[in-house]
């Protein structure tokens, strides 16, 4: 369970404040949709509970199952548990992608005092995980997201969450640049992962994502926090109204 | 800058010059080797050693960094011997033949003369030199984009030894040949000077390696000013990989000229991890026409270390090719040096230049002086260069994180990457993972 409670957040040099007061609850087991208007402040949410060191928490905390995680270094957060599939994925060059997954499996093992994984355990995972994202095994072999196109970009971060098995995963805006079929691909490799002790906090602008992904309930973010709850029949609302209802208490 | 100011000798000037006087008779060479060392020494007589007003040296004052000059390396004793024997012995691979030079002078004995590759024939230079070997004199000195270098000239007056390594036409070697550099724990000067002459359509790899029989930790301070010529024929391919791990104690100058007959390939990558002081120079001049040569490397450098990295593409006939690509990350409070100059002569037409220069610095105390130039004298050419500097990426960093690996191991994998695309042209597989090996051991002592 992920709890965020009366969270502000400003730029690390403390020249704009981004979030303020935010008051948000992830239930395991919950699928959780953010949706508000551009800049106010879910990117930035993702990445402060991700630990980007950029930003500074001012006040609030996040717990994850009672455990505040504010202290924790952006690995330790990893290995406790979360995960951020990024709005726009990072290409690294020179870091092939299976070395990186690699990498980052074993350390998260490690972290939690498990037994890395074998090579060819690794490798069986690792393909088995791409086969059902439709992630052909050259893109494996290539450095990790340079030149993959957008669609390939957000399917590599969802099958980095299918293998690290988090327990909070948070989708900044996977389903954008996502054609049809891909839209329907990624949505199913996120239902599979979808269990009773396993949050999602799913950030997003339309209503198609959510059809393929049903929440279970709905925030809308404005100016750095949530104005809104509700069930799913918000984001329908949403999509045929827009933002103008809750952009006064800004 | 062209007036003549009388400066006083520095400490090391003087005493250079007192060893030329005490020493030319006894080292190697004929008459017309003579007069060679009179001439390269009448350089140094005249402009000293090179100081930062020389526009060449303006990143590495080698004047106010040597002190002194020390004495110039003797033949080795029993003890040096010993223990560059087993200096060796990691060296020693199956089907590898390696040549030893111990301070300078080249020691048959721990050298694998018999098990030479096909079509590869070697002789020490000293013996060349005694002998005047017409062929190997001639080719001393003889790159017109050389020509005036201070640490070539000051090669050039106190060469002792080193190697003379010719490939027969159309031979194609395939087992790279080994030279391994020794320095002993002894604080002295030695100056090898070697000369690879490759001929018409054969293939060859030379591997250089440059370190201490006392291994990194020796704490003797000792010079070396080494030479190397290759003469690569119509062709030809030769491929250069070099690792430099010297102690930080040693001031290392190195040059290596390239000649490059028409059609030929010439490609080198050197590791430069080691040594207080280095400076790599590196001379191409392309003779023939569709010749490509690539240089690359990477220096990794920390604590108060300074590698200085200095090339000149001549460019003197049309449809060359030339790529250089260098790498440093500095750690500490040490400072790399990258200057690369590309020129490209009046009738030097369809040349086509690419040069990158990239540095990384891993801590606010270190330093980075990149200066690429191109000095293009004809019309249709495509040249172009690059240089960065800048720190590790945050968000690379922080993506990696997010991902689960610690900041070290985050850090680790990012300079392996980027040191890692200049190892990339290594051909031969187990050299790459050679090379990486001691990337990643430079990191695991960070
Ligand atoms: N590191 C930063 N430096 C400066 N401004 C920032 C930084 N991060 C976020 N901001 C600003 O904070 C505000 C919130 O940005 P954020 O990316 O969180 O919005 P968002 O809700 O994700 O928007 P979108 O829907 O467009 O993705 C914006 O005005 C943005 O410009
Ligand atoms: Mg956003």
């Amino acid at each position: 369970m992920l709890e965020i409670k009366n969270l502000h957040v400003a730029i690390e040099d403390g020249s704009k404040k981004i979030l303020n007061g935010l008051n948000l609850t992830v239930h395991n087991g919950e699928v959780a949709a953010i949706m508000g208007p551009n800049g106010s402040g879910k990117s930035t949410l993702s990445y402060v509970i991700a630990g980007k060191p950029d930003y500074e928490v001012l006040d609030g905390e996040i717990l994850l199952d009672g455990r505040n995680i504010l202290d924790l270094e952006p690995n330790e957060r990893a290995a406790a548990g979360i995960f951020l599939a990024f709005q726009y994925p990072i290409e690294i060059p020179g870091v092939a992608t299976m070395t990186f997954l690699k990498a980052a499996l074993n350390a998260q093992l490690k972290e939690k005092g498990q037994d890395v994984l074998t090579t060819p355990e690794f490798m069986r995972r690792t393909f088995a995980a791409a086969d059902k994202l439709e992630i052909n095994r050259d893109m494996l072999k290539r450095a990790l997201n340079v030149g993959f196109s957008g669609g390939e970009k957000k399917r590599m971060e969802i099958l980095q969450m299918a293998l690290l098995e988090p327990k909070i995963c948070i989708l900044d805006e996977t389903d954008s640049g996502l054609d049809i079929d891909a839209l329907r691909i990624v949505s199913e490799g996120v239902n599979a992962l979808r269990s009773p002790d396993r949050g999602f906090l799913v950030i997003t602008h339309y209503q198609r994502l959510l059809n393929h992904i049903v929440p279970d309930v709905v925030h809308v973010m404005n100016a750095g926090r949530i104005v809104k709850s509700g069930g799913k029949e918000l984001a329908l609302e949403l999509e045929a109204n827009g933002y103008r209802d809750y952009q006064t208490a800004a | 800058m062209t007036a003549h100011v009388t400066q006083m000798k520095t400490a090391a000037e003087t005493a250079l010059a007192a060893e030329f006087v005490a020493a030319k008779a006894a080292l190697p060479g004929t008459a017309a080797v003579g007069a060679l060392r009179e001439s390269a020494f009448a350089v140094i007589a005249e402009k000293g050693l090179p100081h930062r007003r020389v526009e060449h040296w303006h990143y590495t004052d080698l004047r106010s960094a040597m002190r002194d000059a020390k004495p110039l390396a003797g033949l080795p004793d029993a003890a040096a011997l010993a223990a560059a024997k087993a200096a060796i012995v990691p060296h020693a691979r199956p089907g590898l033949a390696k040549l030893v030079l111990l301070d300078g002078s080249f020691v048959p004995e721990l050298s694998d003369l018999a098990d030479l590759p096909q079509g590869v024939q070697v002789m020490p230079m000293a013996k060349a030199l005694a002998e005047g070997n017409s062929e190997v004199i001639a080719r001393l000195g003889a790159l017109e984009v050389a020509q005036g270098d201070h640490a070539l000239a000051l090669n050039a007056s106190f060469m002792s030894d080193g190697v003379v390594i010719v490939v027969a036409a159309d031979a194609e070697v395939k087992a790279p040949l080994n030279l391994i550099h020794l320095r002993s724990n002894a604080a002295t000067a030695s100056f090898a000077r070697s000369l690879v002459l490759v001929n018409a359509g054969a293939k060859f790899t030379l591997i250089e390696a440059y370190e201490s029989t006392a291994g990194r930790a020796a704490d003797v301070e000792a010079q070396l000013n080494d030479a190397l010529e290759i003469v690569v024929g119509e062709g030809a391919e030769v491929e250069h990989v070099l690792l430099q791990q010297l102690p930080r104690a040693t001031l290392a100058l190195t040059t290596m000229t390239v000649d490059l007959a028409a059609q030929s390939a010439f490609n080198s990558f050197a590791l430069v991890l080691g040594a207080g002081l280095s400076r790599r120079q590196l001379y191409v001049r392309y003779s023939g026409e569709h010749a490509k040569a690539g240089l690359r490397g990477a220096s990794l450098l920390k604590d108060r270390q300074h590698a200085d990295t200095t090339l000149i593409m001549d460019h003197a006939v049309p449809n060359g090719e030339s790529r250089e690509l260098f790498k440093h990350v500095l750690d500490g409070a040490s400072t790399g040096v990258y200057q690369g100059k590309v020129i490209v002569r009046p009738h030097a037409q369809k040349t086509d230049g690419g040069m990158k220069s990239n540095a990384l610095l891993l801590s606010d105390d270190a330093t980075m002086n990149n200066k690429p130039e191109l000095e293009i004298f004809a019309d249709d050419v495509v040249c172009g260069h690059g240089a960065t500097v800048g720190a590790l990426d945050e968000d690379l960093l922080f993506y990696l994180m997010a991902r689960g690996l610690p900041k070290a191991e985050a850090e680790r994998l990012l300079i392996q990457a980027f040191v890692g695309e200049a190892i990339e042209f290594v051909s031969a597989e187990p050299l790459r993972d050679a090379l990486n090996g001691h990337v990643d051991a430079w990191l695991s002592e960070r």
